[in-house]
């Protein structure tokens, strides 16, 4: 008990001492305010206050002594003479306040869902060809938080898209593709040999009953030659029509059943109980279009699951490129996962991502002012920069354009999914006193 | 546990409840409700802020609706910039506030003409963006001398020739003390970059000194900086500060950042960890001595870093490249992601030509929710023809959504066909309609007493639609029907 009051003693003591250098900082703090001091009666003692203070822990905050250095610079003798009292006095202060230690303890965010796992091809083993299978999906955590580590259940996969047909490319991709852009089959082969696609996106527009009208048996001519071609997933897109797209994924449905195809897309304006038979019987997945809408999204879905298995289903909430809707695509991705992760059943499906959309921004086609930069360069930028502004709302799949854009995306999964440990952190600063050129 | 705002009713208990509707709502149960979203500050509540017998409740209404990231404002004589000020993590939660501030630097190394030539660019940097003027907001002055009157004197033209707020870059404090004696006088509050682990309190003495916020840069250690901020918050007295983990490219460096935000965001608006909670300062301008070679691989990747980050909670941006293709789309995707998601985009209503339309273009009708705008503007910029563009006042509504829900409706467009005069730039009588509003042609054909033309489902059909429909015979006969 003594021993208790004792301390009690003490503690009023200093804090007795505490309260009259703080109200002896603070008069002088505000004196100094209004350029007028009265020091009379005040002594100090440096020595005097570096005991008192060593013994206090830092706990609340030292008053500002504020100086602002016009005022000093204008001030009478009096005032100088307060201001280096205050000066010393802090010097004092300061010397005491030690950094204080912390720990930063790692962000435990509970989730119960899981992204279901999607398989894209079919290897030999699983009555296909391809040399090369993706599993995109598995996630139970929000992409790139590193919540429970740094590797991701499976990393994002990058196709390339090749068009079935000459269409109006930008001129970036024209000087990436040369000829190949009349050639299907050659396009694809660039694609994975020489720019390292992933998968191979075959858009079969020429199907379209406003464009050439090709028959679905033509369609599967290109789907062969290309499967012939190259040895990676191939995904199947149509041609956008509703009524079109029933026949055409049908046939190829029919005829490629064990390749693990990837059908591009179904929305709920196509006749779904025409099309989802064929595809259930083989071991397609599909992708399920819903622009933007969380509602139709379960609603595909859900109708979806009447005839294919849930691990087969790849969702797409479309994405507009830089200045065209993104935040729209972006933030209804990362709702529909975290409702995922939460538990929603309807949205546990891995995410695809119809890059070509960027290019639908005016800024990377058009010829600007020389400033902007030549639009050969900004169209791969836009593309790049709206494929990372999804893969950190989780992208798994992504449909791109331009080599460059692949190349990047690959570069940064590298990065993302490495170790989070800098070697050389300090070099973070370095920028601070170089010379940098400046163009 | 997440932020969550007070409810209406305990924001209502502090209220004058008078009902005297000086901040322009019906009642003040209204303004409560629009206090708890946000959507207004307490201050907008007039005599909460000047009768004094309010004072306890305006304090502690204030205090309900702080923010999990502090606010910190750098100032110049002209302009003020405030970073932080968060409340959520995912812009759905609520919206983000205060977009991120993209700061550019310039350096004492540079000869006077150059830096005043890169301090008008910085300054005069503009892109107009769906009615939007879209700026750049700060410049970050860095040391490459280390000489103090150099640094003082580039300092100060800089503040001369600008009307941004500074950002003085030096982790000596001499230097930085130095720049802020010829600075802070003429009325500027600029950020200090930085206190480090070694400097931190000769840094911290010299921010308390001269009132200005200060930034912690603990590169690739988490640890240090929320132990500097605890102790430069409690220890040193300083309110407003501004935290910076370190940007990293390549293996390692990369995933260390997008963590280092990530989580320190996390634990600010989600833990509401107090540590965590100051606004994120994010340097891509250190890729360029990251990144070697072509000065254009490092314009590249400091492009994608800056979306990144700012994608990733980053509050202020400091970039070195100037050029207008890695501004351009930061700047662009900065307005989006700080667009309100409750709140459609809309863009002001009225006519625009596409192209150079004479008194026999087209004229075709869309609304102002700033997407469709957008796509039906470059649509019609794609299909290469001279058109008139009616935008129509839909409140922000989408084609579909604004017939449905009845703002897309004839008295509208004849509304915005008188307010622009549409009627002496062209000499016919027809308008042309998105296939989605063919609902309501009837309508706008009796209250315009023009002729409506159902136009394509999908504005990217416009140039063909045109081509086949907008034919001299076909305008003559329609023409000649009325």
């Amino acid at each position: 008990m003594s021993r208790v009051s004792a301390k009690e003693d003490r503690d009023e003591a200093r804090a007795r001492q505490e309260a009259a250098v703080y109200s002896l900082l603070a008069k002088i703090s505000e004196a100094l305010e209004k350029g007028v001091v009265e020091l009379y009666g005040v002594e100090i003692e440096a020595d005097e206050i570096e005991v008192r203070l060593a013994a206090q822990a830092p706990q609340f905050p030292i008053p500002v002594v504020s100086t602002r250095p016009e005022a000093v610079a204008e001030a009478r003798p009096g005032v100088k003479a307060a201001y280096e009292v205050a000066k010393a006095v802090e010097v004092v202060a300061r010397r005491v306040v030690e950094l204080a230690r912390i720990a930063f303890e790692e962000p435990r965010p509970q989730f119960s869902g899981r992204v279901i796992e999607v398989k894209l091809g079919a290897s030999r083993e699983e009555g296909g060809t391809r040399e090369r299978t993706h599993v995109i999906g598995g996630h139970t955590v929000p992409a790139y938080y590193y919540l429970t580590g740094y590797k991701p259940s499976h990393p994002p996969v990058f196709g390339g898209d090749v068009f079935d047909m000459r269409i109006a490319l930008p001129k970036a991709v024209k000087l990436a593709f040369g000829d190949a852009l009349d050639n299907p089959v050659e396009w694809a082969r660039i694609w994975v040999e020489k720019y390292g696609a992933e998968a191979v996106d075959i858009h079969l527009v020429s199907t379209d009953p406003t464009i050439k009208d090709v028959p679905p048996e033509e369609a599967v001519k290109t789907v062969e030659a290309i499967l012939q071609e190259v040895k990676v997933p191939v995904v199947v897109g149509g041609s956008g029509n509703p009524e079109k797209d029933v026949s055409v994924f049908r046939k190829i449905a029919e005829e490629f059943p064990t390749e693990g195809l990837v059908f591009n897309s179904l929305n709920l304006d196509m006749k779904l109980e025409d099309v989802c038979p064929s595809i259930a019987k083989t071991n397609a997945a599909v992708i399920n279009f819903s622009p933007m809408d969380l509602d139709k999204a379960e609603q595909i879905n859900r109708k979806v699951y009447d005839w294919i298995p849930r691990n087969r289903i790849i969702l797409d909430l479309n994405i507009g490129g830089i200045g065209y809707g993104t935040e729209y695509g972006f933030t209804a991705m990362e709702r529909a996962r975290l409702s995922a992760l939460m538990g929603n059943e309807l949205l546990q499906h891995p995410f695809n991502v119809g890059a070509a959309n960027a290019w639908g921004a005016r800024e990377a086609w058009i010829a600007m002012d020389p400033y902007w930069g030549p639009k050969e360069i900004r169209g791969p930028l836009w593309e790049t920069l709206t494929s990372l502004i999804c893969l950190l709302a989780g992208a798994d799949y992504y449909m791109l354009v331009h080599p460059l854009s692949l190349s990047t995306l690959k570069a940064v999964r590298e990065y993302l999914l490495s170790e989070p440990k800098p070697k050389e952190p300090e070099k973070a600063l370095d920028w601070l006193s170089k010379s940098l050129p400046v163009i | 546990m997440p932020w969550k705002p007070p409810t209406p009713i305990d924001v209502y208990q502090l209220l004058p409840r008078t009902n005297c509707g000086k901040c322009g709502e019906a009642n003040c149960m209204a303004f409560a409700v629009r206090l708890v979203s946000l959507e207004v500050k307490p201050e907008d509540c007039t005599p909460l802020i000047e009768e004094e017998r309010f004072r306890e409740s305006y304090e502690k209404l204030r205090r309900l609706l702080l923010p999990p990231v502090k606010e910190v404002e750098l100032k110049s004589p002209r302009r003020s910039v405030k970073i932080g000020g968060k409340y959520v993590l995912f812009r759905h939660e609520l919206r983000y506030h205060n977009p991120t501030a993209i700061a550019i630097d310039v350096d004492d190394s540079m000869e006077a003409e150059t830096l005043t030539s890169r301090v008008q660019m910085i300054e005069r940097f503009e892109y107009e963006y769906v009615g939007q003027k879209l700026k750049l907001d700060a410049i970050a002055v860095r040391s490459v001398t280390g000489d103090l009157k150099r640094f003082a004197k580039t300092v100060f033209t800089v503040a001369e020739n600008s009307s941004l707020p500074l950002i003085l870059c030096s982790t000596n404090p001499a230097l930085v003390e130095a720049a802020l004696d010829v600075l802070c006088p003429s009325g500027h509050r600029p950020l200090i970059y930085a206190a480090t682990k070694d400097n931190w309190r000769e840094m911290a003495e010299t921010a308390r000194r001269f009132d200005v916020p200060l930034a912690i840069a603990a590169p690739g250690d988490l640890d240090m900086l929320v132990s500097l901020a605890k102790t430069l918050s409690e220890g040193m007295g300083l309110e407003e500060l501004v935290l910076d983990p370190g940007c990293l490219v390549g293996p390692g460096g990369l995933s260390y950042t997008i963590k280092a935000y990530s989580w320190l965001r996390y634990k600010a608006a989600y833990d509401l960890w107090k540590y965590a909670g100051y606004p994120l300062l994010a340097t891509p301008i250190s890729v360029w001595t990251q990144v070697g070679g072509d000065p254009r691989d490092a314009m590249w990747w400091e492009a994608i870093l800056a979306t990144m980050l700012m994608t990733r909670y980053a509050d202020l941006i400091i970039m070195h490249s100037l050029d207008g293709w890695v501004l351009l789309p930061q700047v662009i995707w900065r307005f989006q992601l700080y667009t309100d998601p409750r709140k459609p985009v809309s863009v002001p209503p009225g006519l625009r030509e596409v192209g150079k339309p004479n008194e026999m273009s087209p004229v075709l009708v869309t609304t102002n929710y700033a997407l469709t705008y957008s796509i039906v503007l470059s649509d019609v910029e794609k299909a290469k023809v001279s058109a008139w563009l009616l935008v129509v006042d839909t409140e922000g509504l989408a084609v579909d959504v604004s017939v449905a829900g009845r703002k897309f409706v004839g008295d509208k467009v004849a509304e915005v066909i008188k307010s622009t005069g549409l009627e002496s730039k062209v000499k016919h009588r027809i308008l042309v309609i998105p296939g989605k509003a063919a609902r309501v042609s009837g309508e706008i054909e009796d209250a315009t007493q023009w002729r409506v033309l159902v136009g394509p489902m999908d504005s990217s059909e416009i140039g063909k639609w045109l081509e086949k429909n907008w034919t001299p015979e076909k305008i003559k006969e329609l023409t000649e029907e009325v």
